[in-house]
């Protein structure tokens, strides 16, 4: 039988400065480049005209700029696209000469004629094999669904959370994902990929994905707080992660198994989501462990509990509690009915 | 053991539907054939699963009403006008289940999955509307011409379909009297001679059924496309009477269990265009609780139909929008100026609302921009299929190999349930409607990953209770119980996410969605009830056992 962490006893806790130092040095270079270059936004967002080809022969981006020079598109961003003769072609609204007459469906037109001019006609010597084109509206649209989406699921796991535990716990969970959040957006900075419609949706799994995680580690510090009633937070949180590491090797390990595949295997669309994913399946966990733990000490410290666990939640493990509850099974005052 | 037989009942059940809903069945589709350039039905056979249009290839495209050339004051108004136009140039296009549909007040959708041809489908929906006004074929010249008609195609060789058990020639479905209205009886006459030759049903007139109007006939829906092909030959189009035209109409009658679609002989030349109406409303009689639509003309527009009613009372007079005959003509009850009146009987206000927009259509042609369009060529499609397959065989190859390297014969379970939570998403896509995109795959790629998190956790806790030295069957069942809230309250806020995703996005997004919430009760399914009962099977074999193999 193998097992893997098997009565695993590490103090996580202890390690939270060292991971919050972690997270800055990820989060705020990241947002500095954010600010200053923004994101790499698809044209669904931005509008403008998305065309794909495949040429014959890998003629290269040059000769394809070329062409779409010598038609008057000047400013269109031109990107190899998986195949060596596969080719993205984006003309986006609002650069000057990127786009023909401000109409994004004159400019896949026109690309589609300046090609033909360079390359030859069009079914033998290059193939359109898709197109896009959006206008500046519905990018817009899109764009305050996306905050729109992520605000929600937020609101709505608050709510759910703090039914199913407790506001503290649902706080918590809901923060660490926000930090979640904030270390993709610096990780899509980093890599430098296009946010499409997809690409947000694999940033609202994540932000499913790692609740996720978070909850399975919450429900067994919920149970430990039942179970052992002498333990202060800080080692009933190192219990509850210690006791659920095997799970979460397991389950992140089979998952990142797909996520890899998906990488690796399933092209050129697909792989921004994907990658993503992965990333997503890291911070998560990180996460989960790092933020959320500590943070529920934090909010217990600052806004006490009923069983005032809270004042002790920062005192080093092992020493003797200061007000011990009282032991199961002492005498306690009850109605007549209950005997 | 009776608990246990209930289970595998319930399991056998449940995937009995899952596979009856991903049985292959006949699935009909419109292609355009590519010599004739004309549309046909084809019969395929394939799984009943919607290919989104990034995985079968297409165009997506939204239209707005346009307003660069003065506003439009009721946008939600035009656009509904313009979705019944579209409607009626349905057929038109080269696919088999267009979509088309009013996305929030004033955006229209149209997703033509498999069309090859984004600047013909764009061109057809762009398209002007067309309205006009025909009088249909009153003295019955067509189906006088039918037998000479007949003759020539027997003459060419084509034989009566042999669907023809149907009688013969042309027969009357309804009994009425088709020469009540205006019918010249001396050409009557030799139409009846001809009906009566029963011996010798034409290959065209086998598929006519007359109508209760004069130059109505009915086509048993199955039989379209071969009246179609037919009626588009040289040699019938010479033999049809001069000034006379046939239009399809956008009905379809069902008589009798059958169904059947109209077709019109109209007059080629119309007695007035919609280039002369001004307006259309539907409302309900109150006196007579009838459904009626009240249209105005403009004062030439007023003139020209005051002429020709005047000359063609108690004739019915087609609506004729893009070509397509749009409800059953009305009869014309006396001479109408600017102002006129369609009452609809007994039929429901819908009908009424319906043929207004047609009216309107023709009128104020609402003409409409692309704001967003996405062709998507077919190979692209195949290819994003074939690369989704193999990420998808190769990610659920190594999350098989995890489980069952970690949790040996547990893990097999396990793996068993796998397979059933694939067969039961998959049906659940089928079975719901819902369409499968290229984030859709994604997502049920992700979600085996995630699918086996349920049964890691159950197997996490049965070890830990085996170590705390609890029996096997008592580890079993604690190790389910203990599991169970985590598995629910992660499980319900990951669907929460999901539930908002759906709600608040478009298109790839939702696909995405809705595959991640069918995987999550799936999965829920699987790794709960189904492991639970193969455990359960288990120690039933082996009551005396002593280690698990977890």
């Amino acid at each position: 039988m193998i097992r893997l962490f098997a009565n695993a006893n590490y103090d996580f806790i202890k390690w939270r400065r060292w991971a919050y130092g972690l997270t800055a040095a990820i989060i705020i270079p990241g947002f500095a480049l954010f600010l200053v270059r923004g994101l790499n936004y698809s044209i669904e967002f931005t509008g403008g005209t998305l065309i794909q080809v495949q040429t014959a022969e890998p003629v290269g981006p040059d000769r394809i700029r070329s062409a779409l020079d010598a038609a008057g598109i000047r400013d269109a961003e031109i990107q190899q696209f998986g195949a060596a003769n596969e080719y993205v072609i984006r003309a986006r609204i609002g650069r000057a000469d990127a786009v023909v007459e401000g109409s994004t469906e004159t400019t896949a037109a026109a690309v589609d004629s300046a090609l033909g001019r360079t390359l030859g006609p069009a079914p033998q010597h290059y193939k359109i094999l898709r197109t896009e084109a959006v206008g500046p509206k519905v990018g817009r649209e899109l764009q305050g669904k996306a905050f729109l989406a992520i605000f929600f699921s937020f609101i709505v796991t608050l709510v759910y959370l703090a039914v199913r535990f407790e506001w503290r716990f649902g706080l918590a969970a809901v923060l660490a994902t926000f930090h979640d959040i904030l270390t993709t957006i610096a990780f899509i900075r980093y890599l430098d990929l296009e946010v499409s419609l997809v690409v947000v949706g694999a940033v609202l799994t994540m932000v499913g994905y790692s609740l996720n995680d978070t909850i399975i580690i919450f429900d067994r510090v919920r149970e430990n707080l039942r179970k052992f009633r002498r333990q202060n937070l800080y080692e009933i949180l190192n219990l509850s992660i210690n006791e659920t590491l095997p799970r979460s090797v397991l389950t992140h390990g089979t998952t990142m198994a797909t996520t890899v595949a998906l990488v690796l295997l399933a092209g050129e669309v697909l792989r921004p989501f994907a990658l993503v994913m992965t990333f997503a399946i890291f911070t998560g966990t990180f996460s989960s462990i790092y933020i959320a733990a500590p943070l529920l000490m934090y909010i217990e410290k600052r806004w006490p509990g009923e069983d005032a666990r809270g004042a002790r939640a920062l005192r080093p493990p092992g020493s003797v509690p200061l007000n011990p509850p009282p032991p199961s099974g002492s005498p306690e005052v009850r109605s007549k009915a209950a005997v | 053991m009776r608990t246990i037989r209930s289970r595998l009942i319930a399991i056998g059940g449940l995937l009995a539907l899952a596979v009856w809903q991903l049985i292959p069945t006949d699935v009909t589709q419109r292609v355009r054939d590519a010599t004739t350039g004309r549309m046909k039905d084809t019969t395929i056979r394939r799984v009943p699963i919607n290919l989104g249009l990034d995985l079968q290839g297409g165009i997506h495209l939204a239209l707005e009403v346009d307003q660069s050339k003065g506003p439009v004051p009721d946008c939600a108004d035009a656009i509904q006008r313009a979705e019944k136009v579209v409607r009626t140039r349905i057929d038109e296009f080269g696919t088999s289940e267009p979509v088309v549909q009013i996305q929030g007040r004033c955006r229209l959708i149209v997703e033509l999955a498999g069309e090859k041809d984004p600047a013909r489908a764009k061109g057809i929906i762009q398209r002007t509307a067309f309205l006009e006004f025909r009088i249909t074929d009153m003295k019955n010249l067509f189906r006088d011409a039918l037998p000479e008609i007949d003759k020539a195609l027997q003459r060419a060789g084509v034989r009566p379909s042999g669907q023809g058990a149907a009688a013969a020639s042309v027969t009357q479905l309804f009994g009425t009297d088709t020469g009540k209205a205006k019918g010249k009886p001396a050409k009557g006459k030799a139409a009846a001679k001809d009906t009566t030759d029963l011996n010798a049903p034409g290959p065209l007139s086998s598929l006519l059924f007359q109508g209760q109007v004069n130059g109505e006939y009915l086509v048993p829906e199955e039989q379209v496309p071969v009246a179609e092909s037919l009626l588009a030959r040289p040699d019938v189009q010479r033999l049809t009477p001069r000034g006379l035209e046939l239009r399809w109409g956008t009905e379809v009658l069902s008589r009798a269990g059958r169904s059947y679609r109209t077709l019109y002989a109209v007059e080629d030349r119309p007695i007035i265009t919609g280039e002369y109406l001004q307006d259309a409303k539907s409302t309900r009689d109150p006196l007579t609780n009838q459904s009626v639509v009240n249209f105005v003309l403009s004062r030439r527009g007023g003139r020209i139909f005051e002429r020709e009613t005047g000359r063609h009372v108690q004739d019915y007079m087609a609506i004729i929008l893009d070509g397509r005959v749009q409800g059953q003509p009305p009869i014309i009850k006396s001479q109408i100026g600017q102002r006129g009146q369609i009452e609809l009987g007994a039929k429901p206000l819908q009908d009424a609302q319906d043929l207004a927009l047609v009216l309107k259509a023709g009128a104020l042609p609402a003409p409409l921009t692309i704001i967003e369009e996405r062709t998507i060529g077919p190979s692209l499609g195949q290819d994003s299929i074939r690369d989704g397959l193999h990420a998808g065989i190769v990610g659920v190859a190594l999350v098989v190999l995890i489980m069952v390297v970690y949790y040996r014969l547990s893990g097999v379970l396990a793996v068993a349930a796998l397979a059933l939570y694939v067969v039961f998403t998959l049906a659940g896509l089928a079975g719901f409607g819902f369409t499968l995109t290229l984030p859709g795959l994604a997502g049920l790629v992700l979600s085996v990953g995630i699918a086996v998190d349920a049964n890691v956790l159950i197997f996490e806790r049965i070890r830990e209770e085996l170590q705390h030295g609890k029996l096997v069957r008592t580890a079993v069942d604690e190790g389910f119980k203990h599991a169970m809230s985590a598995i629910i309250d992660s499980n319900v806020s990951t669907a929460l996410t999901a539930f908002i995703l759906y709600l608040v996005g478009t298109g790839p997004v939702q696909g995405f969605a809705i595959t991640l919430i069918i995987g999550i009760a799936a999965s829920m399914i699987t790794a709960i009830f189904v492991v639970r009962t193969f455990y359960m099977i288990w120690l039933d074999r082996r009551p005396d056992m002593a280690t698990l193999s977890v």
